[in-house]
């Protein structure tokens, strides 16, 4: 089994939001990451699935040490950074780097490209052998862009383009891992598959081991190695792809599966649509998360809070009843393959 | 798709020009001022005071705009006074900018108890007069050049710290710094390069706004004897002078008012007509 | 008869390079109790599509040409009096962000019942009643609590239910749908397509769904429309488009989706990027991505391509197509 990269124990992020009325000093707490254990391999694309506020974003923050946990560790190659600051931080942030979701905000539009995709170099006051503007040019190269673009600013390209400059400046410093935060769900259907050959071309060249955060679970689906679900601030299913999409055992990733539109005419409709809307983050229920919307809630649900337990190889599953509900497969394609092709 | 065609902007390029264009004269003058001042400023000729402008019918052309009180050629002192006016307005300007914007990009870029204590005490020194202030202190320390930059410039840095201080915590949300602070960048690091950047346009309108007021201001206190003392040619210690003349001799008080009108003027429209330009949103967007 | 018929619409804005069309010579027909897909990827023109029949294109853009009849009116010649009393009434538009589309200092009831108060014709009280039984129908529980809420009070999906509730109050014969759910969460995107799915039926109604992602015209389109650089590039129903697409560009954009049925090494990538408007080349806009592009495709753009009565492409030569 391949090494371990970051190993997350216990992890909590709570974050602090004015509550209740005028008056009241009460402070209210989002639980954004609720108690969080998870180990991402060497080499591996761990795929983070989920809906929006279930916590995902903010996970990847955290192993990045972007945001400050309220509880937990996150060994990263070994070394607990979870309370890290000042310079022995920065350090490690240099060893982890992240692509965002938006192509837009996150190039400093006073910049030109040359200074953006190097700008980590210079931060980490490791000046390139070539000098920056020939490693800017290579930099650009290794991502299918021009060297003539290196003098434009970013308001000069398309958002795939700006994607690949963002992708570039993530591989500066040579990073172990990559967090990609939703990095193709801004992007339109035919730059995002041009997109994502080039993260899993640069994976191979550089060694990357990626945490994929993604909503669409079409995309993890095709760039994953494991995928985890997460629902409400916990992971509630860790499972390797073809484990969990074929046999998903949580209801939870059952509904999510089921509620992808589909991928033929042929199969419209064959699908369970999940009631309600996830619960708020200020106050999740008790007991399992999931029990207010899920199909096979029955009483103990509300009571006991399931932990993330073995249920096969490489699968874990945090659910009371995993065993009685059993995998349901969910027809993802049409039976004959693929149209059009 | 659509591009938005940005209506007829020639407004503000006029503001420019003209602002500019007085502002530049200005300056020039106060550089200049040893070779285009035709007397001494500081030259008493009694036998010559109280003469009025060229045009007028005692007039003559050795004295353009006249003579003051003590015989002191007017358009040489209104030249000399130029420099310490606008010295004293931009240095003022220049220093409550640095202070103010300091102060209010760490106040929004750090939060917490750093921003409480910055932003409460700008909006305590913003509830006080800030001309009341500044003559307390000049009536307590004495003026002098040094004393009335040090003043006005301490007493306008609020206006810096509340502008930079919104602006900066809307940027310090913007992708872009999250970025930075993930490739390793220290506070001062971003501040330095990512923040104050994207604050420049703003500032540069507040600051050429606020020289126009701190002109206004030094007038005001030289006016009220509280400037520099009386033989130093600037334009509030000539229209304090001019005052006791008003009905015998207006003209002492007009050319100094005027000047000071016209640079102000000049100052604004500068600072309007940037503001018209740097404004993002009159710019094409993508 | 149909419901909609859209002749050779050409929408333009007004651009440094002159005037350039975001809407090109679209011609499509929506017949009574139809979905219509219309999928295109941004700046395509769909949306520009969807403004323009409703006559609500920002100036300073402006249409151009073309005709649009809707129920045998023309709409293009109606008076802006007239056109209002269409729409809310006879055809209604949802949009993606729901929370931008409903004002936040009304509640919810006072803005169902807007549409009806409008256009005449019912008292306070009908109104509130039909206001009531809308938002229940739309699947909000507990509508008479809900009735007094503010937009902000409600989660994304029930705010998409409050924009429907609220288009189709008065049960118009057309709604507009712009991506209406892209900005939501996979589950609740689920609920509701299928909510508009029912409705559709129950109602009778046409749908024009305007979206880029194919999963969801799979699930409620009848026929479908691609868009391309403004111009509609491939019409067919929807099991026609999935099994044969004819377009080059529709079959590009079917493969580019990762599909969790097979793994594949690499997805299947269109190469290079959408033209700016203004830098359209002379002849078919995707030639310079397309892979079976050749110099005929450079000259003019591509004639309309009918493979069957109910298939065409805009296409030189269309895949399938034999001869």
């Amino acid at each position: 089994m391949a090494e371990t990269l970051v190993d997350i124990a216990g992890l909590e992020k709570h974050f602090a939001v004015a509550g209740g009325g005028w008056f009241s000093r009460r402070k209210l707490a989002v639980r954004a990451v609720d108690g969080v254990d998870l180990a991402i391999r060497r080499g591996e694309t761990l795929g983070l699935v989920g809906e929006s506020g279930c916590g995902k974003s903010t996970l990847g923050r955290l192993i990045l040490r972007l945001v400050r946990p309220s509880a937990g560790a996150i060994r990263f190659g070994g070394v607990d950074i979870a309370t890290l600051e000042g310079a022995a931080l920065r350090a490690v942030r240099r060893r982890a780097q992240m692509i965002f979701q938006d192509p837009y905000g996150s190039l400093n539009p006073r910049m030109r490209v040359a200074d953006l995709v190097t700008e980590p170099l210079r931060i980490a006051g490791r000046p390139p052998a070539a000098g920056y503007r020939a490693h800017a040019e290579s930099l650009l190269q290794s991502v299918g862009l021009d060297a003539q673009h290196a003098e434009r600013y970013a308001h000069e390209f398309s958002g795939g383009q700006r994607q690949r400059i963002g992708i570039a400046r993530a591989l500066a410093l040579e990073p172990e891992l990559v967090v990609a935060d939703e990095p193709v769900s801004a992007l339109d259907v035919s730059i995002r598959a041009q997109v994502i050959n080039l993260m899993q071309d640069l994976q191979a060249r550089h060694r990357l081991t990626y945490l994929f955060i993604s909503h669409d679970l079409g995309v993890v689906h095709h760039i994953a190695d494991r995928v985890a679900v997460m629902y409400l601030g916990r992971i509630v299913e860790l499972a390797p792809k073809r484990a969990l999409y074929a046999t998903p055992r949580h209801p939870y990733t059952q509904s999510l599966l089921a509620a992808i539109p589909a991928a033929t005419p042929a199969l419209r409709g064959r699908r369970v649509a999940l009631g309600g809307d996830p619960p708020s983050p200020l106050a999740p229920p008790p007991g399992c998360r999931f029990h207010t919307r899920c199909p096979h809630a029955i009483e103990r649900c509300r009571r006991e809070d399931p932990p993330l337990q073995a249920a096969g190889e490489g699968h874990s599953v945090a659910c009371l009843r995993a065993d009685e509900i059993g995998p349901i497969a969910i027809p993802l394609i049409q039976p004959g393959g693929r149209a059009g092709r | 798709m659509a591009t938005r065609r940005s209506g007829p902007r020639f407004g503000h390029r006029i503001k420019i020009g003209l602002g500019a264009a007085i502002v530049l004269g200005a300056v020039l003058m106060a550089i200049l001022a040893p070779l285009l001042a035709p007397h001494d400023p500081y030259r008493q000729d009694l036998l010559a005071r109280l003469q009025p402008p060229v045009w007028a019918e005692q007039g003559a052309w050795k004295h353009p705009l006249g003579t003051d009180n003590y015989g002191r050629d007017l358009l040489s002192r209104l030249i000399y006074g130029s420099r310490l006016s606008i010295m004293v307005g931009v240095s003022a300007a220049l220093l409550s900018a640095v202070l103010g914007s300091v102060l209010g990009m760490l106040a929004g870029y750090k939060g917490g108890w750093l921003q409480q204590v910055i932003m409460r005490f700008a909006d305590a020194h913003l509830a006080f007069p800030e001309i009341l202030l500044a003559i307390l202190i000049v009536a307590a320390v004495g003026g002098s050049a040094l004393n009335l930059i040090l003043v006005l410039g301490v007493s306008g840095w609020m206006v810096y710290a509340r502008v930079m201080y919104n602006l900066t915590r809307a940027v310090r949300e913007r992708p872009f710094i999250e970025a930075a602070v993930s490739h390793g960048a220290s506070d001062a690091y971003i501040l330095a390069r990512h923040v104050f950047p994207q604050l420049v346009p703003v500032l540069t309108v507040v600051c050429t706004l606020q020289v126009a007021q701190m002109i206004l201001q030094e007038t005001a206190l030289s006016f009220l004897g509280l400037g520099l003392p009386p033989p130093t040619a600037t334009w509030g210690n000539m229209l304090a002078e001019g005052r006791d003349r008003l009905w015998v001799a207006p003209w002492i008080a007009n050319f100094a008012g005027l000047a000071i009108i016209l640079v102000v003027w000049g100052i604004n429209m500068l600072g309007n007509g940037l503001r018209e330009h740097l404004d993002p949103k009159a710019k094409e967007r993508r | 008869m149909a419901l909609l018929e859209v002749e050779g619409l050409r929408t333009v804005f007004p651009s440094q390079e002159g005037e350039v069309s975001a809407v090109e010579g679209a011609s499509f027909s929506l017949s009574e109790g139809e979905v219509l897909g219309l999928v295109g990827e941004s700046g395509s023109g769909k949306s520009v599509t969807a403004f323009s029949l409703m006559r609500l294109v920002q100036a300073p853009g402006r249409i151009a040409a073309g005709s649009v009849r809707f129920e045998g009116r023309d709409l293009l010649s109606l008076d802006e009096r007239e056109m209002r009393k269409l729409r809310g009434r006879r055809m209604s538009m949802i949009f993606q962000e729901p929370l931008s589309s409903l004002n936040p200092v009304w509640t919810v009831g006072q803005q169902v019942m807007e549409p009806m108060l409008l256009h005449g014709g019912v008292t306070r009280r009908e109104a509130r009643e039909r206001a009531l039984a809308m938002l229940a129908r739309v699947g909000i529980a507990d509508a008479a609590r809900r009735f007094n809420d503010y937009p902000h009070q409600l989660s994304g999906g029930l705010r998409q239910r409050v924009m429907i509730a609220l288009a189709l109050v008065c049960e118009p014969k057309l709604l507009i749908a712009d991506e209406p759910t892209s900005a939501l969460d996979v589950t609740i995107q689920a609920q509701i397509l299928e909510l508009l799915r029912d409705l559709q039926r129950e109602l009778g109604m046409a749908i024009l769904m305007i979206t880029h992602d194919l999963g969801v015209v799979a699930e409620i389109a009848d026929r479908v429309n691609v868009m391309y650089a403004g111009r509609i590039v491939e019409s067919a129903p929807v099991e026609t488009l999935f099994r044969a697409p004819a377009h080059p560009y529709s079959a590009g954009l079917l493969q580019s989706v990762p599909d969790m049925g097979e793994e594949r090494e690499r997805l299947p990538t269109i190469r290079g990027i959408v033209p700016r408007p203004g830098e359209m080349p002379p002849g078919c806009a995707f030639a310079p991505r397309c892979p079976y592009a050749d110099a005929a495709c450079t000259v003019a753009p591509p004639p309309v391509h009918t493979l069957t009565d109910d298939h065409a492409a805009a296409c030189v030569r269309p895949l399938g197509a034999h001869g």
